[in-house]
């Protein structure tokens, strides 16, 4: 709108032109509401301003009045509250099949992962037009994933993923900002969300220090920790078979069932006594502490790999040694 | 002028004894007021110092003046300073200990021994607090968010959060003093629906104090046992949960944003009908709109955690909840509006505060509902717009209130009149400069600058707007130093005060200006209402132009 003097942050999402949708019609019914209420009370206080020998006119209320400016504003702010309902449960609800891209932020820094294994440091390539899934833990304190120009925002929390989804619409860069305050350089926590034409993108993704991908990565610490030995793809392991696993519920010894999502993953590495898959026994030893927030990512990207593959899964084979299929739309 | 120096000479609370053990060990309600009343505007000036050195910082994108560690500080102890040791206790503890018996025709408060008992508490934790600034300060935020309080951050928290939890118990003594003194001390015929709204407005703000306060209290001990004996309560490497610390901390301090604002409400429902010589509009909804505010108060904490990771549906219920308490607030606001229609309006110094109220307060409450709002508030959540809308309620609104009430007042309080012009050009500086500080900060906020950012040289477009704010911050120091040079001013060369210069209802102008150490000579009798206007002539010349 105006070049030196903007309003609001450029648009480059989808949700970015809902949230600006509301946000305008809110400063637009606040205007009407305050310029109303400020223009009745400098005119009653010019036109019933003291005078000499008019007295005031006494009046001791009116319950209808009451009743219309209580129902009225209710009325309208039940309006606002559902149209932002609207909007929270689209943009806190990640399309299935999401890109997923693993997100630990520390003091201060925020450290990035693709599925394919690129890392980055401050700083995010995401291609324009496809949906991204942000898997975001923290390794100390709490710190919050905030881009302006996508109008979202999301705490970090050490001890358990949140996520974040957004699909970029408009190529460039963008501020990355924290902010839930975290100590001396939380100012300085930012960094650069960059989205890019698709092609550029893939020019992109093929030009970087390739690691391996990220479930790949996540294979191999399932052998190098031990995991396989008992979480194996038959029934005779002493743990639960986890081929198929991610995203379905679980029945527990105590009768509840859970869903396997990425934070139960991650519990039942960290913790494993917390909830004890039926018919098996609390025998896993505890990995809290023994492996990094990275490393941590990399084991539920291969688990949840062993759920989406099971096709691709040859029976007799244990799953654990097959190389996961990083998923690409 | 004859009857102005018997006024003088007259015995009063202020003449009565003098030294220094008459005043600390007073249990006079109106002499404990005065004792907050310099406590408070101490602290108030320390908060300012450190406001007025963020503004400095925010000035160039650099962080180019203090050190990032400073900063974290400054706005950590500005922010603590000014909630728990000047808002909180400002209003009840100086205008409504001084007010509220002699508003219910009563004596004194009634455990005045308690009361006295609580500024010393409040005594106690300003010392700790200025010892915990001395010796190093604090850089939580005046939030204590966990983990990074209870095990990153290597400043004197546990200090911090003591000072606090003493000055909480402060505030608990004060509002249980009032809560038994509105029910049990009221003069023979003051009935509840004859009440000032000023008590209506102490009374629910009492109530929050009571129920809400040891929340606080029972959260920083868990901060403070966390942090020295590593205890896992709230940090997840020790099997915590740091969410947990925010639903306890926002239980009592979402309603804290009502114990401040609640007083000013009640003084602005005061000052509206006095000079509009009008009973106040809808007397009962105005009494119970204070009521509803404190009990829905309770219910919205988690509003302040939409993107802190709660589920969905909890986010749906505290934003649907939070709506609801905004509606009382509409009532207040349309209430005063209505109270000056046909009325008989005067420009006076209190009067302009009550305008700038209800202006400033109506815009925060207003943006408000954005931050309500589940679709804008993942935005602009932790961004300079909540600090723009919380200033506007707790400055724009409680500070307006409280100046409001203290020039209204101070005629009663000091037996002086302060000078006329020169209250109207200080309120007028103030409603500029508030301005000129906060509006470009909802702009600001919407663009995305985070709050609590030491450098923003990465993003330079936000300067504009912080010169201006910085400019507006300047303004507004001008406009709160003048009322406290005129008011000392007025103690000694003031004009004296008539027992009720302004002609205004209420059992406190019935007594002397300054009133006896007893309050009234006799107890009132009270067949009246509230507001009775029709039957008090206007005052003659209490406005000189």
């Amino acid at each position: 709108m105006f070049e030196n003097f903007p309003l609001w942050p450029a648009r480059a999402s989808t949700t970015a032109g809902q949230v600006d949708a509301l946000y305008i019609f809110l400063v637009a019914l606040s205007a009407v509401m305050s310029i109303t209420i400020f223009t009745m009370i400098l005119y009653f206080a010019a036109r019933y301003r003291r005078r000499q020998g008019v007295a005031a006119e006494q009046i001791e209320g009116s319950t209808p009045l009451e009743v219309t400016w209580s129902v009225f504003p209710l009325v309208i702010f039940m309006v606002i509250f559902a149209w932002g309902m609207v909007i929270y449960f689209h943009e806190r609800t990640p399309p299935q099949d999401a890109t997923e891209v693993y997100v630990v932020a520390k003091q201060w820094m925020w450290k990035l992962q693709h599925e394919e294994g690129q890392r980055e440091i401050n700083q995010l390539h995401v291609p324009v037009g496809r949906d991204i899934k942000l898997i975001m833990t923290s390794q100390d304190v709490i710190h919050s994933f905030f881009v302006p120009a996508f109008r979202l925002k999301q705490d970090v929390l050490p001890g358990r993923y949140t996520t974040l989804w957004f699909r970029a619409t408009k190529p460039g860069t963008y501020h990355l900002f924290c902010s839930q305050y975290c100590g001396t350089q939380h100012s300085g926590m930012v960094g650069q969300i960059v989205v890019m034409e698709p092609a550029q993108y893939q020019a992109w993704l093929a030009g970087g220090i390739a690691g391996a991908p990220l479930a790949e990565t996540g294979a191999g610490l399932f052998q190098q920790l031990g995991c396989s030995t008992c979480h194996r793809s038959d029934t005779q392991g002493r743990g639960p078979n986890l081929v198929g696993v991610f995203g379905k519920k679980v029945l527990l010894e105590d009768g509840r069932t859970v869903v396997a999502d990425e934070d139960y993953i991650r519990e039942s590495i960290l913790a494993p006594t917390a909830k004890i898959v039926s018919g098996f026994k609390p025998i896993m030893p505890v990995f809290q502490g023994l492996v990094s927030e990275e490393q941590l990512n990399a084991l539920v990207a291969y688990v949840k790999s062993l759920g989406q593959a099971a096709p691709g899964a040859r029976p007799g084979i244990p799953a654990a040694v097959q190389p996961a299929q990083p998923k690409v739309q | 002028m004859a009857t102005a120096t018997l006024t003088q000479e007259r015995e009063n609370y202020l003449n009565q004894s003098y030294g220094i053990k008459s005043w600390l060990l007073t249990t006079d309600h109106k002499r404990i007021a005065l004792l907050y009343l310099v406590s408070i505007t101490f602290f108030f000036f320390i908060g300012g110092f450190f406001a007025l050195l963020i503004r400095l910082e925010l000035l160039t994108p650099a962080g180019d003046l203090v050190l990032a560690d400073t900063y974290n500080k400054l706005f950590s102890m500005h922010g603590q300073v000014m909630i728990f040791f000047f808002l909180i206790p400002s209003i009840p503890a100086v205008l409504g200990n001084f007010l509220v018996p002699l508003m219910i025709g009563a004596k004194d408060l009634a455990f005045p021994r308690i009361n006295l008992l609580s500024w010393y508490l409040y005594i106690i934790a300003g010392l700790t607090y200025i010892h915990c600034m001395l010796t190093g300060g604090v850089d939580t935020g005046w939030t204590f968010y966990t983990p990074f309080s209870t095990a990153f951050s290597n400043t004197k928290v546990i200090e911090a959060g003591l000072a606090i939890f003493v000055a909480g118990f402060s505030s608990i003594l004060t509002g249980l003093n009032f809560v038994v003194t509105i029910h049990r001390m009221r003069a023979p015929g003051m009935t509840w629906t004859r009440l000032p709204l000023f008590i209506w407005a102490h009374y629910a703000t009492s109530i929050i104090q009571l129920l809400g306060t040891p929340v606080l209290a029972v959260t920083l001990v868990l901060v403070v046992l966390e942090r020295a004996l590593h205890l896992g309560i709230f940090d997840p490497a020790r099997g915590g949960d740091p969410l947990l610390f925010q639903h306890l901390f926002w239980f009592y301090s979402h309603p804290a944003v009502y114990i401040m604002i609640l007083p000013a409400m009640g003084v602005v429902t005061e000052i509206v009908p006095c000079f509009s010589r009008k009973r106040i509009f809808g007397y009962k909804f105005v009494a119970m709109s204070s009521i509803a505010i404190a009990v829905f108060g309770f219910l919205v904490w988690a509003h302040h955690m939409f993107v802190a990771g709660i589920s969905l549906y909890s986010a749906l219920i505290f934003s649907m909840l939070s709506y609801m308490v905004a509606v009382p607030s509409a009532i207040k606001v349309f209430n005063w509006t209505a109270t000056m229609y046909k009325g008989s309006i005067s420009f006076s110094t209190p009067m302009l505060y009550a305008f700038g109220f209800i202006g400033l307060f109506t815009m925060g409450g207003l943006t408000g509902l954005f931050l309500a709002c589940l679709g804008i508030d993942p935005h602009v959540h932790d961004t300079y717009f909540v600090i723009a809308h919380f200033h506007y309620i707790m400055v724009g609104g409680a500070v307006m209130g409280y100046l409001g009430g203290m020039h209204f007042w101070w005629p009663k309080i000091s037996g002086r009149m302060y000078p006329e012009g020169w209250g109207r050009l200080a309120a007028l500086i103030v409603f500029v400069g508030f301005n000129l500080t906060f509006f470009p900060q909802f702009v600001l906020g919407y663009l995305g600058m985070p709050r609590r950012y030491w450098d923003y040289s990465h993003s330079p477009e936000f300067q504009v707007l912080n010169v201006l704010s910085t400019a507006g911050a300047s303004v507004l120091g001008v406009g709160y130093v003048l009322p406290m040079v005129y008011f000392l001013w007025s103690m000694r060369y003031g004009k004296p005060a008539s027992d009720n210069p302004w002609n205004a209802a209420g059992l406190e102008w019935q007594t002397t200006s300054p009133p006896p150490t007893f309050n009234f000579e006799e107890t009132p009798m009270v067949n009246f209402e509230a507001y009775d206007y029709e039957h008090i002539p206007e005052p003659e010349v209490a406005v000189e132009r």
